[in-house]
């Protein structure tokens, strides 16, 4: 007996016995839930294979990236729902951060109205749960906007209707070339002046406009090869044909209803986030900052919005990882990203629950943890080194 | 104009200058105090005054409170037409709750405050007493709804619905999502590697995937893993799969509260000679929480909110009810006064346990007084 309770009281063998116990438990788990899916499989006549996926998939997708009709099998389908995801996690996001940005800003501005009014956005937006703000966006476009024949006109090239919002789309003619061209130098002249412009400053001090010069130069670098090659874009403008319109590009409700819907909710996530990361710098330093003679729009700039990148970009990160997994729930208005279209309507067909869903899943958990080893990298760049 | 000369130590007190006090001057510093403070602040205004003039007149002034349809709200007047709430009240609150036993609701849903609150206010008076009758709670509130026993009706779950089975499905999420967190947490700063992987996997798992593919699993292939022929309840199980999704948030919550205490209270309480379950329950547990305390009620305010999912695998939450309304032809249409309202249901809600959080974090905060 002693020999027994010896063994209990050492504090390595007894972890050792504990974790062998966990893992003993652990496996008798998963043989339980192994056997119990053999034997529902068995009863029902269903097996595991992957195989549905080069099947035709045989139903529509209104709104996709690549060419896709009903005939090309569930993998496309699948890869033409994941391409949506991303179109509207792409859309969302850019909402999302320069309307929660904005707010943040105007949060902490010392105007006491303006800040009151973001105040209240932001408990309004994020005290309510994202599937109403879609289905609210979503019942808003398709019960309040017009008819297309009604469409509500701005400058008579975009149109807003009940059927989405259409918008000039612009076409490439011959001598293109020369505009992507012209934007390709602008942008490697960009990069190697902020570099020069960097050294420079860490020489002498002394800081040229390097933003507005590099950002003149990529608007106007193309514009100027725009003119050069003869105008080779034209735009060509949606226009009424029947019940609806025809050319242009065509934002689908579901997928305006969804963006505005991510955009808002998160934006107000983001704004909690940049107004606390600038509140987490010290007021000494903005002090310090003031009296060395610095402008507030410098003291901004360089003094407390470099250091509270640090503090903002990491929840910032998973903001956007949440606003892409939301973007799940776009299967409640009928929008086809991955889960509407893998996980929906193929699982539906061929009643391949097992696979679809472990595909679904394992893609959204690849994302997931990839931004996450990426973010466990950043963090440990920027981390301020104790000294 | 002479000056009065004072001894030293002896001049008056002067009024502060007329533009820095009162009224005028809180808005000449808050509203005025510069070219562009000033333009903000009239943008502000006309912004509101459009927004407040026209949210005042749809919402009541030319808002309809009661007619038969769409059509008939519309011939009244061309604000919001409430009617479509109004209408069904009853089944926005019960669901298809049996009409005659709603009562059982009621007595259920004001008995939670009273379980409830010795553990929310640690100050009220009977504590003891109250603490008693909130660990019988959940046997009462089961039996209390469900019925079965006491010649009470019994009622299917399927009955369940509207923004009651939202609170129930939010409470028993919070309920049980909390311990099974801090497991989680303690399992996943643990020396053993086992436990420690085990828990990183379950929590990177759960917070990888979104949670409509998991209520997905909930709804059509949860009983492929379960023996053939077991079958539960769609309630139980989506209630398991929000514990479980938001247990992997607090876990990960406690363990930042966790990272967050001084080394050397560890060291001090090895010192002591206490044991690990010791450590944990009198050293590493109350402060960690206490840091978390904002962290896990946003955990739960999102694991409230996210009950909504369960309209998709065809739960009648508020929003199913909403949509069930929406499909009936004689409302059809009217998405924006539906959807408003359920979201005034869950801002309130929401914004209270906000509220709390804000409250509990300044009054357990011990750094300064």
């Amino acid at each position: 007996m002693t020999f027994f309770s010896n063994i209990w009281r050492n504090e390595k063998s007894r972890e050792i016995i504990v974790q062998i116990i966990v893992l003993f438990f652990l496996g008798w788990f998963i043989s339980w839930l192994v056997m119990n899916v053999n034997a529902n499989f068995e009863a029902l006549g269903k097996d595991i294979s992957f195989e549905f996926l080069f099947i035709p998939a045989g139903y529509d997708i209104n709104q996709y990236l690549i060419d896709y009709d009903s005939r090309d099998s569930h993998l496309r389908a699948g890869i033409v729902g994941l391409l949506n995801t991303g179109l509207v996690a792409f859309f969302g996001i850019i909402l999302a951060t320069v309307l929660g940005i904005a707010l943040g800003i105007i949060r902490l501005s010392k105007n006491w109205l303006a800040s009151k009014i973001a105040y209240w956005y932001v408990e309004f937006t994020r005290n309510v749960p994202i599937l109403l703000h879609i289905l609210l966006w979503h019942g808003i476009i398709i019960n309040t906007l017009p008819h297309p024949r009604k469409a509500i006109s701005l400058g008579e090239v975009t149109f807003l209707s009940n059927r989405g919002f259409y918008i000039p789309k612009p076409l490439a003619e011959s001598g293109i070339e020369l505009i992507y061209l012209f934007l390709v130098v602008a942008i490697i002249f960009s990069i190697f002046f902020a570099k020069y412009c960097k050294k420079k400053q860490d020489l002498t001090g002394i800081q040229y406009p390097v933003f507005w010069i590099n950002f003149s130069v990529i608007c106007f670098m193309p514009l100027i090869a725009f003119f050069l090659s003869g105008m080779p874009i034209s735009l060509e403008i949606p226009a009424l044909k029947g019940f609806n319109f025809r050319g242009g590009m065509h934002m689908s409700p579901e997928l305006a209803a969804l963006t505005f819907a991510l955009g808002i909710y998160t934006a107000a996530f983001i704004a909690e986030i940049v107004r606390a990361g600038i509140l987490a710098i010290d007021k000494g330093q903005t002090e310090a900052a003031e009296s060395i003679g610095l402008k507030p729009s410098k003291v901004m700039n360089l003094v407390i919005l470099p250091q509270a990148r640090r503090v903002i970009i990491p929840p910032l990160t998973s903001q956007y990882l949440n606003l892409t997994k939301n973007s799940s729930l776009a299967i409640a208005i009928g929008y086809m990203d991955l889960v509407a279209t893998l996980g929906g309507i193929s699982l539906n067909q061929t009643g391949r629950e097992m696979e679809t869903m472990l595909i679904v899943m394992l893609i959204y958990l690849s994302v997931s943890l990839s931004i996450s080893a990426f973010m466990n990298w950043y963090n440990s760049k920027v981390k301020l080194v104790g000294r | 104009m002479s000056e009065k000369i004072y001894k030293p130590g002896s001049y008056p007190d002067l009024p502060p200058p007329p533009g820095t006090v009162g009224l005028y001057g809180w808005i000449r510093q808050n509203l005025f105090s510069s070219i562009s403070n000033s333009s903000l602040t009239i943008i502000s205004v006309v912004l509101l005054y459009y927004l407040i003039d026209g949210i005042i007149g749809w919402f009541f002034l030319n808002a309809v409170f009661d007619a038969e349809s769409k059509i008939a709200c519309r011939k009244i007047d061309d604000g919001a037409c409430w009617a479509v709430i109004t209408r069904r009240v009853g089944q926005f609150v019960y669901g298809f709750y049996p009409e005659a036993e709603r009562w059982r609701i009621d007595i259920t849903f004001l008995t939670m405050f009273l379980a409830f609150a010795p553990l929310l206010y640690p100050d009220i008076p009977k504590r003891k007493w109250l603490l008693y009758f909130s660990a019988f709670y959940p046997f009462f509130a089961f039996v209390l709804i469900m019925g079965g026993y006491f010649g009470l009706q019994k009622i299917e779950y399927s009955l369940f619905g509207g923004f009651m089975l939202t609170v129930i499905l939010g409470v028993c999420g919070i309920v049980c999502s909390l311990p099974l967190g801090i497991l989680l947490a303690l399992g996943r700063q643990s020396n053993l590697t086992v436990v420690k992987t085990l828990s990183v996997c379950f929590i990177e798992f759960m917070r990888g995937v979104p949670l409509i593919t998991l209520l997905f699993v909930a709804s059509s292939m949860l009983n492929y893993f379960l023996p053939p022929g077991t079958n539960f309840s769609i309630l139980v199980r989506v209630i398991i799969m929000f514990t479980f999704f938001s247990a992997a948030y607090i876990a990960e919550v406690i363990r930042g509260g966790i990272q967050a205490i001084p080394k050397g209270q560890y060291e001090a309480a090895d010192a002591l000679g206490m044991n690990y379950w010791q450590k944990t329950r009198f050293i590493t547990l109350p402060q960690a929480l206490k840091i978390s305390i904002p962290g896990i009620v946003n955990t739960f305010i999102g694991l409230y909110k996210d009950t909504t999912l369960v309209v998709v695998i065809g739960l009648l939450d508020p929003l199913g009810i909403g949509r069930a309304a929406l499909a009936d032809t004689k409302w059809n249409g009217l998405s924006t006064e539906t959807y408003l309202f359920v979201a005034l249901f869950f801002f309130v809600s929401c914004f209270a346990m906000s509220r709390y959080s804000l409250w509990l974090e300044n009054k357990l905060n011990t750094d300064k007084k």
